[in-house]
């Protein structure tokens, strides 16, 4: 039973692993032309774990900025794991201690939050790290691969790779969109914002505007949907 | 300065966005409209990520538009996530391939 949680994780986590391995093999690619080598970008994907915040680490670095700067865009760009992780520490299973917690929180990524968010049941430690498991081998051997041999893909099949996350993500929110109005009427909400950000505030980061679009559409789900709670 | 350190300091902050409400946040929260904004924050996040991001996706806007129409019919269908988006991903790169 303990065994199975490991591999349901794992299978949960196929997805999310394919995905990163197609997004990292980019930032391998971008973080080798800013100067690094293979084995320091693939410790960055390695001991980080996220995408934007990485591609603005290598920025910082290529451009000599100063730890401060380094730890300020850190901050901006993944303060939403912050929210994430809030939230799934309502949904841990009683088995969840510290140390696991500790653990289990290097894998909180939007990804791995959106499928563990999608669970019914409360979330076991087995489970999440057999996710975190695959979904990190597939976003640090991305990054090697990418790194070390560069633009070997052709053309067509790298940029086809590129809408593999959007897709999964897709396919997290539609189900439950279709299900609930309330989850309609977010999801909406936050689209139509992210939008608007996107065309007439083109200068603000990607980090804060779904921060911001998400954080209005919630408060204006929880005002005007309130649920009544199960737990 | 060392690129170690820029990657020690990068890894530590990151880090500790995420332990520190998932590892010493225990209580249950008990304000009704705080759970209810944790409960919709996964959707507005991941609604907010994907548009209009997933349109700019492939680097083309028709391939990323045939790939997107291919997703949302099929997680309508509740198919499974990696049905769902391998099918954008091969649609898209059909599509590609005919432009």
């Amino acid at each position: 039973m303990r065994k199975n949680d490991f591999l349901k994780g794992m299978s949960h986590g196929i997805p999310i692993a394919l995905g990163y391995l197609s997004v990292s093999f980019g930032f391998g690619i971008t973080a080798v032309k800013a100067g690094l080598s293979v084995w320091e970008a693939s410790l960055i994907s390695l001991t980080n774990l996220t995408s934007a915040g990485q591609a603005a680490g290598v920025d910082v670095i290529a451009s000599n900025g100063t730890l401060f700067e380094m730890i300020l865009v850190q901050l901006t760009i993944n303060i939403r794991y912050a929210l994430m992780a809030l939230s799934l520490s309502q949904r841990l299973h009683t088995s969840f201690t510290l140390p696991k917690r500790l653990l289990a929180s290097y894998g909180i990524t939007d990804e791995i939050f959106g499928v563990c968010a999608g669970q019914e049941s409360p979330l076991k430690p087995l489970y999440m790290y057999g996710m975190i498991f695959i979904a990190t081998l597939g976003w640090v051997m991305g990054t090697f691969l990418g790194a070390y041999a560069g633009e070997l893909l052709p053309a067509s099949v790298t940029s086809a790779l590129g809408i593999v996350l959007y897709g999964m993500f897709l396919a997290i929110i539609i189900p439950p969109a279709r299900k609930e109005r309330s989850i309609l009427f977010v999801v909406a909400v936050s689209a139509i914002l992210s939008i608007f950000c996107k065309y007439i505030f083109p200068s603000l980061s990607g980090g804060f505007t779904v921060i911001i679009c998400a954080v209005i559409s919630a408060i204006l789900a929880a005002t005007f949907f309130p649920r009544e709670d199960e737990a | 300065m060392s690129i170690m350190i820029y990657i020690a300091v990068m890894a530590g902050t990151t880090y500790l966005i995420r332990a520190i409400p998932f590892g010493f946040f225990r209580k249950k929260i008990t304000s009704k409209f705080l759970r209810n904004f944790l409960y919709y924050i996964p959707y507005a996040v991941l609604s907010a990520m994907t548009i209009p991001a997933i349109f700019y996706s492939t680097g083309n806007m028709t391939t990323a538009i045939v790939g997107t129409i291919t997703a949302v019919i099929l997680a309508y269908c509740n198919m499974p996530l990696i049905v769902v988006a391998l099918s954008a991903t091969l649609t898209a790169f059909l599509t590609g391939l005919f432009l």
